[in-house]
């Protein structure tokens, strides 16, 4: 029986071909393969941050810092507006989710009740929350102690909110250092998930990230000395690393004049008295005029421009600022100028980031990887494939035909489908080599054995070929489990491992049951052998 | 006719259930052993288990690793280790997690840097720098484990599904043996075991199956067909006819994996020693722990007769 379905010829010859053609950009430099015409193939194999080196890095938005924030106003709030409706009260304090405060005068109870749900705001979301719900929840028990508690919608609406900003201004800032094709994803509830393919200096990227960049113009309290005591409405503030001033700590007002929401744009630029590099900045019309108007009632007193809760200088006013612009000047590098116009024009993040993970491989690294991979997987390509002759020969060669194939499959499947190819993954690939004979092996030794009985070579060859299939099926389902289980709990590198692994599986089994069978039985329609050479 | 190389020559037959008693008391002997290794030396967890940082140098000519470890012995940065990696001019450096947030991690990375540059001539090149937190190395923990397990029970499943439970029983304690012997021989050798090592295990758990279901297969298919023959001998015949495939497909992976670790890179050695040891110790188990499992669980060979029509037409020709 040395029919071969036709169906079965042309499906074999179109994957074959379809292999061919994806692989092939793949033999082509990056930017000649870009000039190709729309309708060829114009994909390449993705490489994983390990082989062409890059940083990946996992932050995590602190968004409970969000919250803590979000009671720390809310109980400022509450004083103001029992103080002006003169509501007598104590004990005021943050708790879980929530301000407390003991009313004292039972008769104003109804009256408190009513200012202190003023400050209770609608949640204003596209999100699918209840439409109508608020942002606080008012009770007062009977002992006159009232609770303002944030309500679970308005902190799931401020987690996202803190989250979603967060990947904005974490993408602002990278865009702004120039980084080729940068993936930055959400990851879970509170999670980023940065890639940066090529980045040579992750130490930047990472510091750029690390810092809030909260900006505000403060005045200087010129009342109080530093280490001295602080008076209410003030605080004492160290001085930033990259001051210029002597001072270590600052005395400045509560208050803040003007903050880095108001700043449109930011540059780097030369200080014309110290000559040392510095940063320009503008700010929009409601804050130019602000700052305008604060620099006219203050000329001559100081004012601290303080990033992160640091003082990075603290010029005097010699005269009203009316244009809206300035600078900030302080012992900066040009490096730690730019970065800080960076920071400035990408805004502020709503709530610091904690990196959870880092990897970073240089790109040296990354191409030596890559060398190696290659040369181990030619060495056991070679080897394989001498074996295979020596233990099937002729049957040997078109296993290796086979082999080859699949290597055309695996590299035009990976391109097609734009997998990453990570060092695990050619381990996976080199794996494959070894493993993907297994189903011819275990074809030609059941043929063995057929011929063996006395059977005839057609017999012998048909026999062989049905009795390995379930055989074949069930071994192969076995390895496929592992993949898949690889690429669901794995993370990255691992991942592309069971992806080639996987390929490899399926494309395994795809030559080994119809191309092969193909190549033997075109053999044998040609030759007619009376006996099989195996 | 052309001359083949036969690992295992044609008229091959080997009593292994007769070994099967030398081979349980071998493999138990090596089981217990591993788990004791494991109780007392433990396993030298990577930072993707243990949190920490790791950072892989290349100085401009040979390291002076001495100066190196000295110089980072007087940062106080907790446990921290320094080797050779491949070549005589790469360092690998571990140090543990910090005190601290992950603020604190960060300043020690970079720390370690601006000292390495202090005391090194000429350029250091960064090779690798990885930091793993604590969250993220449980999590990596728990899902290594799960995978496993899951890996374990699908495994069980299926062959249960394909076979009977006897098989998947046997297959099980095959895959088992193999784990906890892998274990062992991290355990033993100290060598450091992280994320790759897991897949290693699963890769290995697949491979081992893939033997173990080959036998199996054969097993089922001489159950049919002979239908008066000891069960003993009948497995016997079954691992003789599948042991030249067994031993060919061993060949190829282990000449594959030979060439990835000769010039694979230090980055994988790892990878690739625990796969050498799971193709040895899988092709071992699935002859030396599967097969017999199945001869003291007895086989229901009813069974297999009944399914004999249904499943008849995957053995004859198309």
């Amino acid at each position: 029986m040395l029919r071969f379905a036709k169906w079965k010829t042309t499906l074999v010859a179109l994957v074959v071909a379809a292999g061919i053609i994806f692989v092939l950009p793949n033999f082509f430099p990056r930017d000649s393969v870009e000039k190709w015409p729309g309708w060829l193939p114009n994909q390449q194999i993705n490489l994983g941050l390990d082989l062409q080196g890059g940083s990946h890095l996992l932050l995590e938005v602190d968004v409970d810092s969000v919250l803590r924030e979000r009671l720390e106003s809310l109980e400022s709030e509450v004083r103001r507006a029992l103080r002006a409706e003169r509501v007598s009260y104590t004990g005021i304090g943050i708790e879980q989710n929530g301000v407390r405060v003991r009313l004292t005068n039972p008769d104003q109870r109804d009256d408190a009740v009513e200012v202190l749900q003023a400050l209770s705001q609608p949640i204003v979301t596209n999100a699918f929350l209840a439409v109508g719900a608020r942002d606080l929840d008012v009770k007062v028990d009977d002992e006159g102690v009232a609770r303002l508690t944030l309500t679970d919608e308005a902190i799931t609406e401020r987690r996202r909110a803190a989250v979603e900003q967060s990947i904005e201004i974490v993408r602002r800032r990278i865009d702004e250092t120039g980084t080729r094709e940068p993936s930055i994803q959400r990851q879970g509830e509170d999670r980023i998930l940065v890639q940066l393919p090529g980045v040579d200096d992750p130490d930047r990227i990472k510091r750029l990230l690390g810092q809030t960049a909260r900006l505000t113009f403060q005045l200087v309290d010129l009342d109080a000395r530093p280490g001295g005591r602080v008076p209410p409405g003030s605080v004492a503030l160290p001085a930033d690393a990259r001051s210029s001033d002597r001072q270590t700590e600052y005395i400045v007002k509560r208050e803040i004049i003007i903050s880095g929401e108001n700043l449109t744009n930011a540059s780097t630029t030369f200080d014309q008295q110290s000559g040392g590099p510095a940063v320009s900045f503008r700010f929009d019309t409601a804050g130019g005029r602000r700052f305008g108007k604060v620099t006219t009632d203050n000329v001559g007193r100081p004012f601290a421009i303080v990033l992160d809760g640091k003082v990075i200088s603290a010029p005097v006013i010699r005269s009203p600022i009316l244009g809206g612009s300035g600078i900030i000047s302080g012992g900066f590098s040009v490096q730690e100028a730019n970065d800080l116009s960076i920071l400035l024009r990408a805004g502020a993040l709503p709530a610091p980031l904690n990196i959870l993970e880092e990897r970073s491989v240089g790109p040296g690294l990354g191409a030596d990887s890559v060398a190696a991979g290659e040369l181990a997987s030619v060495i056991a390509f070679l080897a394989v494939m001498v074996f295979m002759v020596m233990a099937y020969g002729m049957f040997g060669i078109v296993a290796n035909i086979a082999l080859l194939v699949n290597m055309i499959l695996i590299g035009g499947g990976l391109s097609l489908l734009q997998a990453t190819l990570t060092l695990p993954g050619i381990a996976g690939v080199v794996l494959t080599i070894g493993m993907a004979v297994d189903a011819n092996v275990l074809i030609f030794e059941r043929i063995r054995e057929e011929v063996r009985t006395g059977k005839t070579p057609i017999a012998a060859l048909d026999a062989g070929y049905a009795r390995a299939l379930t055989t074949i099926i069930d071994a192969n389902v076995t390895t496929l489990i592992a993949a898949v289980l690889l690429f669901q709990f794995g993370s990255g590198p691992i991942k592309g491992f069971a992806v080639t692994l996987a390929f490899g599986i399926a494309s395994s089994m795809f030559t080994a049951i119809t191309l092969t069978r193909l190549i033997v039985i075109s053999w044998m329609r040609w030759r007619r052998p009376t006996a099989l050479p195996i | 006719m052309a001359w083949h190389l036969k690992l295992v020559p044609d008229k091959t037959y080997v009593p292994f259930m007769r070994l099967r008693r030398t081979a349980f008391g071998f493999s138990s002997l090596l089981g217990v052993l591993s788990i004791v290794l494991l109780v007392i030396l433990g396993l030298n967890f990577g930072i993707d288990f243990r949190g920490g940082t790791l950072i892989q140098v290349k100085t401009q000519g040979p390291a002076n690793i001495s100066s190196m470890r000295g110089a980072l012995g007087g940062l106080q940065l907790g446990d921290f280790a320094l080797q050779e990696f491949g070549e005589a001019d790469e360092v690998l450096i571990r140090v543990q997690r910090q005190d601290g947030d992950n603020a604190d991690q960060q300043v020690a990375i970079e720390l370690i840097k601006r000292t390495l540059e202090a005391i090194v001539d000429g350029d250091i090149e960064y090779r690798r720098v990885e930091f793993v937190g604590p969250q993220v190395s449980e999590e990596l923990k728990r899902a290594g484990a799960l995978a496993l397990g899951i890996a374990l029970g699908a495994m069980l499943l299926y062959i249960w599904f394909r076979f009977e439970w006897q098989f998947s029983v046997g297959a099980v304690t095959a895959l088992v043996h193999d784990v906890i012997l892998t274990f062992g021989f991290f355990a033993i050798t100290g060598l450091e075991f992280n994320l790759s090592i897991v897949a290693a295990i699963l890769t290995i758990v697949g491979y081992s199956m893939n033997d173990t279901v080959v036998v199996y297969d054969r097993v089922r298919e001489n159950l049919r067909k002979y239908k008066k023959t000891d069960l003993k001998e009948l497995i016997d015949l079954s691992i003789n006819d599948t042991l030249s495939r067994t031993t060919l497909t061993s060949v190829t992976t282990l000449l594959a994996l030979i060439a990835l670790a000769v010039v694979g890179g230090p980055v994988i050695a790892g990878f690739v020693l625990a796969m050498i040891w799971g193709v040895v110790i899988g092709t071992y188990s699935s002859i030396f722990v599967a097969a017999p499992v199945l001869l003291y669980l007895g086989v229901r060979r009813e069974v297999f007769d009944k399914e004999t029509d249904e499943s008849a037409s995957d053995a004859t020709p198309a």
